[in-house]
């Protein structure tokens, strides 16, 4: 279940590079798990910057590419794991429209994996603190997407 | 119903706002309830209570809400997480400005008497005032004592000071008096001042109440005493709470199985049923209820958190009787390969030099096998709360044999005493949705009585005029807090002040030590009033807990509660980044910077009210539909019921005989009468319903009446029969629904049914029986799980072993020499049925187990029937020749429930049962707002679970009838009408069913949501084809506001900063 880091090579990317990730949480789970990822005083790197939304299932592929556009390397999506929807079927809609946002992201050109989707409860603090730091390293192995507009 | 937490204008944590309106009427009832019990039943019931305009003192004897399911880990069937979804609830409660938390103390004394209690309370004075604590920890940090703690089980270590889970409400560090050794640590280092520092000492309190709610809960029975399974003395067997708090992410092993021994992975696991129930001394004899799928789910978790993990489970009966709970248990055997295997062990041998647990059992073919396990976990019982005995003496009411709660078939939440009702575990071992369809059931007990004292001691919150800043330029006031050490302490707060100064719109910054403490908050509502702010922000916690605080403030400074916003600079910065300060101060910088941007783009948002009307529509006549109905009048609200048979009763007119001996028929009567002489209650028989139309509050029903049969408002001194005026459809206005529509019984196409006149189904038998035309007999076979438990069917029809026991007693009773013979899969008799049987064994009658490949066979051979079952105790076919073959046949949903369904537009689930919104906390709501359901039309389930439910129902639907006019939630969908292309993308996807399309008023076909239904998730947004909808306080421009700020100036990274690549 832990999201561990793919063996990708490592120092691929420029040294010294910090990826900008954004991240979008549900409200009733995800934000909740990262809030109980700070009350167990877990650490992860500092790369992410949350954005509060009530469900996953608001997240607009726009909102994705929107990111990118704006010079984001990585956009993680968090929600309720399937069944546990506040919204009763709010992160059903969440997985169509990423899987969506991801074939997009393939016919642009932008390597997928800078788009992750997440299912983290309000319990799992350390799930949520591994995903980050995981999908940091994954992003900064990636190197920067450089669609940022400067 | 929070939609959003950030927005929710009421009060704080637990303080009340506003004043208390005036006292009661001299000589009147009192509108308040004392509920004793914060666990899940104590917060549904004060929910329900406080939602229809009664104040709740809540009574709770540990310093914080949330009972054993905040213990738990997931629920099942569904595998929810158990904290997100309580989580919400404890919040809600601790804010409810009708709601008084009073933790840390017991009830000494009650007097007076239903209407008029007064009642005594004893509470420890916390050594650490939750008024002041912000949470911080540093007590916590500094105390040198470690204790075991015991929200983990004693898995793990705490400290004396400590926080009692990280969800707790109040959100408050408490010290354990028993561990601590006065220091004065915590005192020394706590930057609030909370810590009080002294003796322990109580105050006693004198509480004003019409009724009185229990709801202590339960004891976990403690096997240490059992010495056959060497629990305390074998490290490696545990409790399966033990367990459930290993499989918690946050528990003492952060979701790890560990065997305590040694802290290894294990390989098998063990779990043995029935430790403490359904054996051992006469008043422990019951079924416990809840382990059997306790077990499953921990068996199927534990194997889903550890690969290579084998479990199996050692049962007598697997009771897995609730709704979705037989396919759960089939799922763990056939996906996840879960063993099951019927015994019980009679005891266990360590292997001292590897700590492994040998255990000798039967197998299938009668062998005896000896196995090891590496991990052994003891389902251990429910027992009645330690303190029942005192509670009973103090209340002044009584106790069953068992030591639980004393109730009635008829009254399953009502005490010995007037006035006084019970809720949850402490009336029988129950699982969650049980307790909370129960605890709603408490909580219309206990308001019914007092119904004329309704709103009397609402709190009437006070809000100053709201300033119109239409117009107005952006001038954001933004307040950083340094939490004492917790944010500053990481983050340099100055540098993020200053940085914040300079940019656009904002137009005053500063830093408070804690920006929540009293004094911050006046200073808040200064400087709104001098610099003429008209946004404000607060980068300090979560906004999921401290958010409705501030918004309260600001509303006292004339602000619209929506001009909010906060930065999570401390659970999501400053506690995460711990060791990298500069780029905590970055982060933390961009995060402030990220609410200034949303902040630009708040407007003010309003509730509508809506127009209710405060009557209610009752769908089916049998004991649910007339219990409901009769609750419903008796909350003093009016409504119609409509039955579509001529006659009241539904199936409880085929129950002649009930296992408790209670006259049923006469219940029945006593119904049917009390409702024909209500004058609030219109009685429609003969009846269908033809068309429902509107939403919650304005609902328009048109209902077909056949002929004659029909009993209209005020027909009841008449008497029964008198005729509706003219047959024909007739509307009803009204502002909810209950759906009571019931159950029938399955017609079987085997075994004979239908060909062979001794062939009968139990209700049948129970027919036949009382009218005394059941033909001779000497043998009598009982063939159990007809139609249920198939692959057509494939739930347990819960009530049916029990009937058959009931029916198998009858039988001994009147001809003990007759042979009764069960031929069952599980006896499912949970709870105190089971001591019926029991009764049945010792009285003779013979079980026999089938497998579900191997059913009993039923032929006819020169007129005897003859009875064909393989016998796994003497592993061969018996032949038995009976007389009477009775059919315990699977309950179904009642006819015309898809067309109903259709109707009302909510869903049924995959065996035709309609589906609640939520399985766990919500069993008796549909997701659609304003119609609930009950009985039968749920799942099957037993006569006193009917009525509990019937008067749970009555409890939510009270929750909106009880307002004059109905609040809609503010942060909704709004659609752009012109925009709008009705393809219809909206309706079809919302849950709630707020969208709708259709050609409006203006005569233009397009979309518009309903924001009385509208929970404001946003999924509409993303569904549009044409960008037509807006989601209010989470709209797209501000979300790509907040991007754009996230990523500009961005300096993350440890040392040199973020360096960018050009990628053009």
């Amino acid at each position: 279940m832990e999201a561990e880091s793919p063996s990708g090579v490592a120092g691929k990317a420029a040294p010294g590079f910090e990826p900008k990730i954004v991240a979008f949480c549900c409200n009733w789970c995800s934000y909740a798990g990262a809030d109980l990822t700070g009350v167990s005083r877990m650490q992860y790197s500092p790369n992410i910057r949350i954005i509060r939304v009530m469900c996953s299932g608001r997240i607009e592929p726009n909102f994705v590419l929107r990111a990118l556009e704006l010079g984001a390397d990585g956009v993680l999506v968090a929600g309720c794991h399937i069944g546990d929807c506040h919204y009763i079927s709010g992160n059903k809609e969440a997985e169509k429209q990423i899987a969506r946002t991801a074939r997009l992201l393939e016919i642009l050109g932008v390597d997928k994996r800078r788009l992750r989707l997440e299912w983290i409860s309000a319990s799992e603090g350390q799930k949520f603190a591994n995903t980050v730091n995981a999908f940091t390293k994954e992003v900064r192995e990636l190197g920067p997407a450089g669609y940022g507009r400067k | 119903m929070t939609q959003d937490s950030a927005a929710e204008p009421a009060g704080g944590m637990g303080q009340a706002p506003g004043n208390a309106a005036a006292s009661p009427v001299p000589g009147g009832k009192v509108g308040a309830v004392v509920v004793v019990g914060g666990g899940v039943a104590g917060i549904q019931a004060s929910l329900d209570i406080a939602d229809s305009g009664f104040k709740v003192y809540m009574v709770e004897k540990t310093p914080s809400i949330g009972g054993v399911m905040a213990q738990l880990d997931k629920t099942f069937p569904t595998n929810d997480c158990a904290m997100c979804i309580l989580a919400p609830k404890l919040v809600e409660t601790g804010r409810h400005p009708d709601i008084e938390i009073i933790a840390g103390a017991e009830v000494e004394k009650v007097e007076g008497e239903a209407g008029n209690f007064r009642v005594t309370v004893r509470k420890r004075v916390a050594s650490i005032d939750p008024r002041k604590c912000t949470a911080c920890g540093r007590c916590s940090e500094v105390c040198p004592i470690e204790t075991t703690s015991s929200f983990d089980e004693g898995l793990c270590e705490r400290k004396a000071v400590y926080l009692p889970f990280p969800q707790a409400i109040p959100l408050s560090y408490t010290v354990d008096r028993k561990s601590c050794v006065g220091c004065g640590r915590c005192a020394a280092v706590c930057p609030a001042n909370a810590v009080l520092f002294g003796p322990e000492e109580t105050e006693v309190r004198t509480l004003e109440a019409g009724s009185i709610v229990l709801a202590p809960g339960f004891e976990k029975f403690d096997p240490t005493g059992l010495k056959e399974f060497g629990y305390g003395t074998y490290p490696n067997v545990i409790t399966s709470i033990e367990l459930e708090r290993m499989l918690n992410a946050s528990g003492p092993t952060k979701g790890h199985v560990l065997r305590p021994s040694d802290g290894r992975v294990p390989r098998k696991a063990a779990f043995i049923q029935c430790v403490g129930s359904r054996v051992g001394k006469q008043k422990e004899r019951y079924c416990s209820a809840v382990c059997c799928m306790l077990s499953v789910k921990e068996a199927l978790i534990a194997q889903e958190h550890t690969p290579g993990l084998r479990t199996t489970i050692f049962f007598m009966d697997l009771r897995a009787f609730g709704k979705d709970f037989d396919e759960y248990y089939k799922r763990a055997e056939s996906e996840y390969g879960v063993r099951f295997v019927m015994w019980r062990p009679s005891h266990l041998s360590e292997d001292p030099a590897t700590g492994n647990l040998r255990m000798v059992y039967e197998t299938r073919d009668g062998k005896l096998a000896r196995e090891d396990f590496d991990l052994v976990i003891l389902a251990a019982g429910i027992r009645p709360p330690a303190e029942a005995r005192r509670l009973a003496q103090v209340m002044g009411i009584e106790l069953n044999s068992y030591g639980f709660c004393r109730t009635g078939l008829f009254g399953p939440t009502e005490t010995t005493r007037k006035g006084v009702y019970v809720a949850g575990a402490f009336a029988v071992p129950q699982d969650v949705p049980d307790s909370v369809a129960q605890s709603s059931a408490a909580a219309a007990k206990a308001t019914a009585g007092i119904s004329e004292s309704r709103g009397t001691l609402k709190v009437k919150l006070d809000r100053p005029a709201e300033r119109d800043i239409g117009g107005e330029q952006p001038r954001i006031g933004v307040f950083v807090c340094r939490c004492g050490i917790n944010i500053a302490g990481t983050v340099d707060v100055s540098a993020v002040v200053e940085a914040i100064r300079n940019e656009p719109d904002v137009a005053y910054a500063e830093e408070n030590v804690y920006t929540c403490a009293q004094d911050s908050l006046r200073k808040i509502q200064d400087k709104i009033k001098e610099h003429r702010l008209n946004r404000v922000i607060v980068a300090s916690c979560t906004p999921r807990t401290h958010a409705p605080l501030f918004q309260k403030t600001i509303q006292g400074a004339g602000l619209n509660a929506y001009l909010f916003d906060m930065a999570n600079l401390r659970e999501q910065c400053s506690w995460v980044h711990m060791r990298e300060k500069d780029a905590a101060t970055e982060k933390a910088k961009v995060l402030v910077r990220m609410a200034v941007a949303k902040a630009r783009l708040l407007e003010p948002l309003h509730r509508q009210r809506i127009g209710i009307n405060r009557s209610a529509l009752v769908i089916g006549g049998g004991i649910s539909g007339m219990t409901a109905a009769l609750e419903m009048a008796a909350q003093g609200f009016p409504v119609t019921l409509v039955e579509r048979e001529t006659r009241l009763g539904g199936l409880g007119n085929r129950i002649h005989h009930t296992l408790e001996g209670e006259d049923l028929q006469g219940h029945l009567k006593n119904l049917e009468e009390r409702l024909l002489a209500d004058k609030r209650i219109t009685v429609l028989t003969g009846a269908e319903i033809r068309s429902i139309d509107g939403f919650v509050g304005n609902f328009k029903t048109v209902v077909e009446i056949r002929g004659a049969g029909c009993r209209v408002p005020g027909a009841g001194t008449e008497g029964p029969g008198t005729p509706h005026p003219a047959p024909g459809t007739l509307t009803i206005e009204h502002g909810v629904i209950i759906v009571a529509t019931g159950g029938r019984e399955y017609v079987p196409d085997g075994y004979l049914y239908g060909k062979d006149p001794r062939v009968m189904t139990q209700l049948q038998f129970e027919e036949q029986y009382a009218a005394g035309t059941l033909p001779p007999y000497k043998t009598v076979v009982m063939v159990q799980c007809v139609g249920s438990r198939s692959p057509q069917r494939t739930y347990c029809s819960r009530v049916c072993c029990t009937e058959t026991v009931k029916n198998a007693l009858l039988v001994k009773t009147e001809h003990p020499d007759a042979q009764v013979f069960i031929l069952y899969r599980d006896m499912r008799t949970y709870g105190f049925r089971e001591e019926r049987f029991r009764e049945a064994r010792d009285l003779g009658v013979n079980f026999i187990r089938y497998e579900d490949d191997e059913p009993p066979v039923l032929d006819e051979k020169g007129g005897k029937l003859v009875l064909t079952v393989r016998d796994p105790v003497l592993d061969r076919k018996v032949r038995i020749h009976p007389d009477l073959v009775t059919l315990a046949v699977a309950t179904l949903p009642a006819a015309g429930t898809p067309e109903l369904a259709q109707l009302l537009k909510v869903p049924l689930n995959r065996n035709g049962f309609f589906l609640e919104a939520h399985s766990k906390l919500r069993p008796l709501d549909f997701s659609t707002e304003g119609i609930f359901f009950c009985g039968l039309a749920h799942s099957p389930k037993f006569l006193e679970e009917c009525i509990y439910q019937a008067q749970g129902a009555v409890a939510r639907a009270c929750t909106l009838l009880a307002q004059e006019a109905l609040e809609t939630e503010a942060a909704v969908s709004v659609v752009d009408e012109a925009r709008c292309r009705a393809c219809g993308r909206c309706e079809e996807g919302c849950d709630f069913k707020a969208p709708l399309v259709k050609v409006w008023e203006d005569g233009r076909l397009h979309a518009r949501i309903n924001p009385a239904l509208c929970k404001g998730c946003g999924k509409c947004a993303n569904r549009c084809c044409s960008g037509a909808i807006t989601v209010k306080h989470f709209t797209g421009r501000q979300i790509e506001k907040m991007v754009e700020a996230a990523l500009s100036d961005f300096c993350a990274g440890p040392a040199n900063g973020g360096v960018r690549q050009d990628g053009g």
